[in-house]
């Protein structure tokens, strides 16, 4: 079992972007194969992450760089290759384990939230589970209530564990690679739509620079996607786009929109919130999740102890607590679209 | 068995020491769990509070499984861990300490009786039934991939193999040649209800041919037939021939926890004269192995080794409130 720190060599801390550009998948991809020629101990594991290459192309390439020793298709026993993951973490194999799709966190719970979170809390922290459970999650392509949900707040509930959701190539990139190198265990939510996948979808933004070399995102830290002065939109994953796309709009009205990307969940960037709505007093929270008991009550919350009285606007756009619909104008009727932040942020800055 | 025979009798005096050794320490336990929880039982007071499931009885299972492994195999436990933490080397002291909820437990208090880590002897257990399998499974291939010849052995009641987990995990042990046995203790309850209203075989064991693998049952909770079993399963396994499945009928002598007024159980009468430890005894006196002095001695031998455990726990340090928030992550390490 792994009781001692992992030494690494220090890695950039967002660096330059660059010139090159690469879609959210692939930037994944390059970070997960970077780790792997970097330390023998990292493999991937799940449900079609060989010949496919991830149903969301999260590993696409990788069995034909690495062979099957490493990059191995499990059968469908999310409790039994989770189980396994966390124990050969322990072992001090850093396994990169994909489950599907988020949605499917239902029959493989316990061990994820009993055993992946707990066992270092447990242990007095004597036993480490490096260990990064990567997760396809969100809607808008009407594959019903059970294939659509983010559910990042369902696992930042719980704790133990870090939780990362990029909004684009290079954080997805750094993120990777800070989820892999962490002696933490990470889950790490992509959504589908900011894959850049050709046959979905997908904003323009799901292709972007990404540097060549291997570099870290800080778990932990968000960014500052959009400055602006009149009203803070705090957002993440899918969301972060479609709160630029109004802003963009809204600045030829005079609207001076703020974005911030959380990009973690777990731990929480609650500085960087409270820091930009102290300069604006006015908080849209956008979140494809769930709207109550979550993530964006949690923002709230946050800037309710922070600022007690100070906020002209509070307001959020999430899921109504309603299975999400397969029927696309249903579904769409329940998502954080464009028009519904655009109404919130005009609700805002004139209330 | 002629696989008996192989057994020396310093082999057999050890099964019956550490079988001793453990009854000592959960004796122990006993004891002081129950010291200050009256009058009227709060489950929730004393020095040891919380459940506490004790193993009385399941001592052979231990045993049998302890003296085939060494410090470098894995064995993932269940909620009623003890006796299998003991019979694998782990720290008695710092396990009692963790029971006692103390600073210098094997998880400095935040673990309780139910997750015991011992990274020093790959030693951990789950308080969820069947669970406690899946992570065996990785230990088993992180072995593997190493190219050693650790192996793990993951052990479960029999409820657990009732569970999706058992099922999943012995699919894909089998299916990847993974280095793990498969132990279920079958002690005939799952906490009030019999195996006869869960169970659809006579025997776990025969669900080993669903995966294509070796599957033994061993009766009457026979030490020997469980050493004999084991021995040949980890022989197997350390030759690269992959999982086997063994289930061994013990016995819970005691309640499911303490507290357990046990009224559902229409066996108790007979539970006296199914204890291992006598049974085991008689046996090798009979044989001309071990006397009277002999057993005395090893009754003391395991007492000194236990209280002082217990003095230890007791003496130490309990943790400060003000640091129940460390350990949720690896404070100081990269993240």
């Amino acid at each position: 079992m792994s009781t001692a720190p992992t030494t690494q060599t220090e890695l950039p801390l967002e660096p330059e972007a660059g010139r090159r550009k690469l879609s959210t998948a692939k930037a994944m991809v390059e970070a997960i194969a970077q780790q792997m020629h970097t330390d023998e101990n990292v493999f991937v594991m799940g449900e079609d992450v060989g010949a496919y290459g991830g149903i969301f192309s999260s590993t696409t390439g990788l069995l034909d760089e690495f062979g099957p020793e490493r990059v191995i298709d499990t059968p469908i026993s999310e409790t039994a290759f989770i189980g396994l993951g966390i124990g050969a973490a322990v072992e001090g194999m850093r396994p990169v384990v994909e489950l599907m799709f988020a949605d499917f966190f239902g029959v493989c719970m316990d061990q994820i939230y009993n055993h992946m979170a707990k066992i270092h809390y447990e242990s007095g922290g004597n036993v480490r589970v490096p260990m990064v459970l990567m997760s396809a999650a969100g809607g808008g392509y009407s594959d019903g209530a059970q294939h659509s949900q983010c559910l990042w707040g369902t696992f930042a509930h719980l704790p133990g564990m870090k939780v990362v959701v990029p909004s684009n190539p290079y954080d997805a990139k750094g993120l990777m690679t800070a989820a892999i190198r962490s002696d933490d265990p990470v889950i790490y939510l992509f959504h589908k739509g900011i894959m850049g996948l050709g046959w979905m979808k997908k904003n323009p933004r799901s292709i972007g620079a990404v540097p060549t070399d291997a570099y870290e995102v800080p778990i932990g830290k968000a960014r500052v996607a959009r400055e602006g002065s009149d009203v803070s939109i705090v957002t993440l994953s899918l969301s972060v786009h479609h709160s630029l796309d109004v802003a963009e709009k809204l600045a030829g009205e005079g609207i001076d929109v703020e974005v911030i990307d959380l990009r973690t969940v777990v731990p929480l960037d609650r500085a960087a919130i409270v820091a930009s709505v102290s300069k604006t007093r006015r908080l849209v929270v956008v979140d494809e999740d769930y709207q109550s008991f979550g993530l964006s009550g949690e923002v709230i919350a946050t800037v309710a102890e922070a600022l007690p009285g100070g906020l002209k606007h509070v307001s959020r756009v999430a899921v109504p607590d309603v299975p999400i619909p397969y029927s696309r104008d249903l579904e769409y009727s329940v998502l954080p679209t464009p028009a519904r932040i655009e109404a919130a942020v005009r609700q805002a800055v004139e209330g | 068995m002629t696989v008996q025979s192989a057994l020396s009798k310093s082999d057999k005096l050890d099964l019956l020491r550490m079988m001793v050794l453990i009854r000592t320490f959960e004796e122990a336990i006993l004891r002081e769990y129950h010291a200050d929880k009256s009058p009227g039982f709060d489950i929730g007071a004393g020095l040891v509070p919380g459940e506490m499931h004790l193993a009385a009885g399941q001592e052979p299972v231990a045993a049998g499984i302890g003296a085939h492994l060494s410090q470098g195999d894995a064995m993932t436990a269940t909620h009623r861990p003890h006796h299998l933490a003991i019979a694998h080397g782990v720290d008695m002291r710092k396990m009692a300490a963790e029971i006692f909820g103390r600073e210098t437990g094997l998880g400095r208090g935040r673990g309780g009786h139910m997750h015991l880590f011992d990274p020093e002897v790959h030693f951990s257990c789950s308080g969820i039934v069947a669970e406690g399998l899946p992570p065996a499974l990785g230990q088993a291939f992180a072995f593997q991939r190493a190219g050693t010849d650790r192996v793990a052995v993951a052990v479960a009641g029999e409820g657990a193999a009732n569970s999706g987990a058992f099922h999943e995990s012995l699919n894909l042990a089998a299916l990847w040649k993974l280095p793990v046995i498969f132990v279920i203790e079958d002690n005939d309850w799952g906490i009030s209800v019999p195996r006869s209203a869960s169970t659809s075989v006579p025997s776990n064991a025969i669900r080993a041919a669903s995966y294509g693998i070796p599957g033994i049952r061993v009766e009457d909770n026979a030490v020997e037939d469980v050493w004999a079993a084991v021995g040949e399963a980890v022989r197997r396994t350390r030759a690269g021939q992959g999982p086997s499945l063994i289930e061994v009928h013990t016995l819970r002598l005691w309640g499911h926890f303490e507290g357990d007024a046990q009224g559902y159980r229409g066996d108790l009468d007979g539970v006296p004269g199914r204890d291992p430890i006598p049974t085991y005894q008689k046996h090798l006196s009979d044989a001309g192995i071990l006397d009277d002095a002999a057993f005395t001695d090893m009754g003391e031998t395991a007492s000194a080794t236990v209280e002082d455990a217990i003095a230890f726990a007791k003496s130490s340090p309990l943790p400060d409130p003000a640091d129940a928030l460390k350990y949720i992550f690896t404070e100081g390490a990269r993240s």
